[in-house]
């Protein structure tokens, strides 16, 4: 489970993070959702240590993040695995060596060890036989996926997803999206995921946090977001018209 | 290492080679007095190229070659989150990412200024040789003559400076990039330029502490 609690973050004189405040509890998705700008990714730096907030507390299990020194952080952070927008793959190394990388980095696995969990991430994302494919052989949604199989690779407790279908066809968007909860349910993973696809919020959204303009406006499930009247959400959820005619079958 | 070291041995070859070639009809065009012995033809290019050619122009081919790579690849690895992907698996990325670039320049450039000055000296033999501005004997009797081995030391000493710079500038352009596509270029661009005035203001600063 991680909690923040009145997490503020600016840059100059422009206030990104107003106070936001939230559990996540493990086993479920949780979504952080928002409009651009709305301050989102920031909110997620912040909780995995790119930002440093200047005010609030993160916690990890009863474990406050924020206030660790450098090595205490190290060791939160080899329980944290991360999806990146643009996936992050390193260029220079095979999908195998992407994937075995934290293992090699943290771990004295021998290398018939490394390989095997390197072949069971990848099983596990639907990519066998890609191991020696370099990241620029691979199309958008495979990146997600070695992505994804490099963020498990350790086993981490906790998940951060960020804009998981950016770029991806809606067909490939739910393959991810599916993956994503599978692995959550499975490894029992606190799993944060920001997004602004609606079909992953009404798909996997089984803990939402909406945010507009740097602060909290509302939080509640995937069945509960069609139901609400706070006007921003509605504006974000249902900003097309195909949306506001579907409104009324939710 | 490979690519710093290996990777430069061509170009660091034929620039040497060339430039003490020139140096020697120069040195040679310029020596016309019946007075001066044509041994200080090979003298003065064993000096020039020890001291001051070969550190310095290896070191600013250097940067625009290595600089330029090391720049765009950190940047890259900026932009496109890659770094921060180190940093949330609890990788100190300065220190997987820079550091190794450093003592790859420290130590292979003074490999290539070394190479650089044989290069140089032969290229003078070869070039004051076959215009016939100085015999085979006269250069060899002028790079043999009066040698200081401690010019050695100081060419080492430059060596290892720029080293440090040519690694270190690029990465930290490379490391603190913000933006795109467009800001990693520039970076590169800055990382060269900052690079060369770098090189040449240690350049003066260590021959004025070290002569």
């Amino acid at each position: 489970m991680i909690e923040i609690q009145d997490i503020r973050k600016s840059f100059g004189d422009n206030d990104v993070l107003k106070g936001i405040s939230g559990t996540f509890e493990a086993g479920v998705t949780n979504l952080i959702i928002g409009g651009s700008g709305s301050g989102k990714s920031t909110l997620l730096k912040c909780m995995v240590g790119l930002h440093r907030p200047e005010d609030g507390i993160v916690n990890y299990d009863g474990r406050e993040f924020t206030s660790m020194n450098f090595e205490e952080k190290i060791e939160i952070r080899k329980e944290i695995g991360m999806l990146f927008q643009g996936s992050a793959l390193f260029d220079s190394m095979t999908v195998e060596d992407n994937i075995m990388f934290p293992l090699n980095m943290f771990t004295e696995q021998s290398v018939s060890e490394k390989l095997d969990r390197a072949n069971f991430c990848l099983e596990r994302v639907n990519l066998e036989g890609k191991n020696k494919l370099y990241p620029a052989e691979l199309s958008g949604g495979m990146k997600k996926r070695v992505g994804i199989a490099r963020a498990i690779a350790m086993n981490p407790k906790y998940l951060f997803v960020d804009e998981p279908n950016s770029g991806l066809d809606p067909k490939t968007s739910i393959v991810i999206d599916e993956l994503i909860k599978e692995l959550t349910e499975e490894y029992n993973t606190t799993t944060i995921v920001v997004t602004h696809d609606m079909n992953s919020v009404m798909g996997i959204g089984d803990y939402i946090l909406f945010l507009h303009e740097g602060k909290k406006f509302w939080e509640g499930s995937n069945k509960e977001i069609a139901h609400t009247d706070v006007e921003e959400l509605n504006d974000f959820v249902f900003a097309s018209r195909f949306m506001k005619a579907a409104k009324g079958k939710f | 290492m490979n690519f710093i070291g290996v990777g430069s041995l061509g170009l660091i070859a034929i620039i040497s080679t060339f430039i003490g070639a020139v140096m020697t009809l120069q040195i040679a065009f310029q020596l016309v007095s019946d007075f001066i012995p044509k041994t200080i033809i090979g003298s003065v290019n064993r000096d020039s190229s020890i001291l001051e050619l070969s550190p310095t122009i290896t070191a600013i081919v250097l940067a625009g070659k290595i600089g330029s790579a090391i720049s765009s690849e950190i940047g890259t690895m900026r932009v496109s989150e890659q770094i921060d992907a180190l940093e949330i698996m609890g990788i100190n990325s300065p220190g997987y990412l820079i550091l190794p670039k450093i003592i790859a320049g420290i130590t292979m450039v003074p490999l290539l200024v070394i190479m650089s000055m044989f290069l140089s000296i032969a290229g003078g033999y070869l070039g004051g040789t076959l215009s016939g501005a100085v015999s085979p004997s006269e250069y060899i009797e002028g790079i043999t003559t009066d040698f200081n081995p401690y010019t050695i030391v100081v060419a080492l000493t430059k060596a290892f400076v720029f080293g440090f710079i040519i690694t270190s500038v690029p990465a930290y352009e490379g490391f603190y990039v913000k933006g795109g596509a467009l800001e990693v270029a520039q970076a590169s661009t800055r990382a060269v330029v900052v690079s060369c005035i770098s090189i040449l203001v240690c350049d003066y600063l260590v021959t004025q502490l070290l002569l």
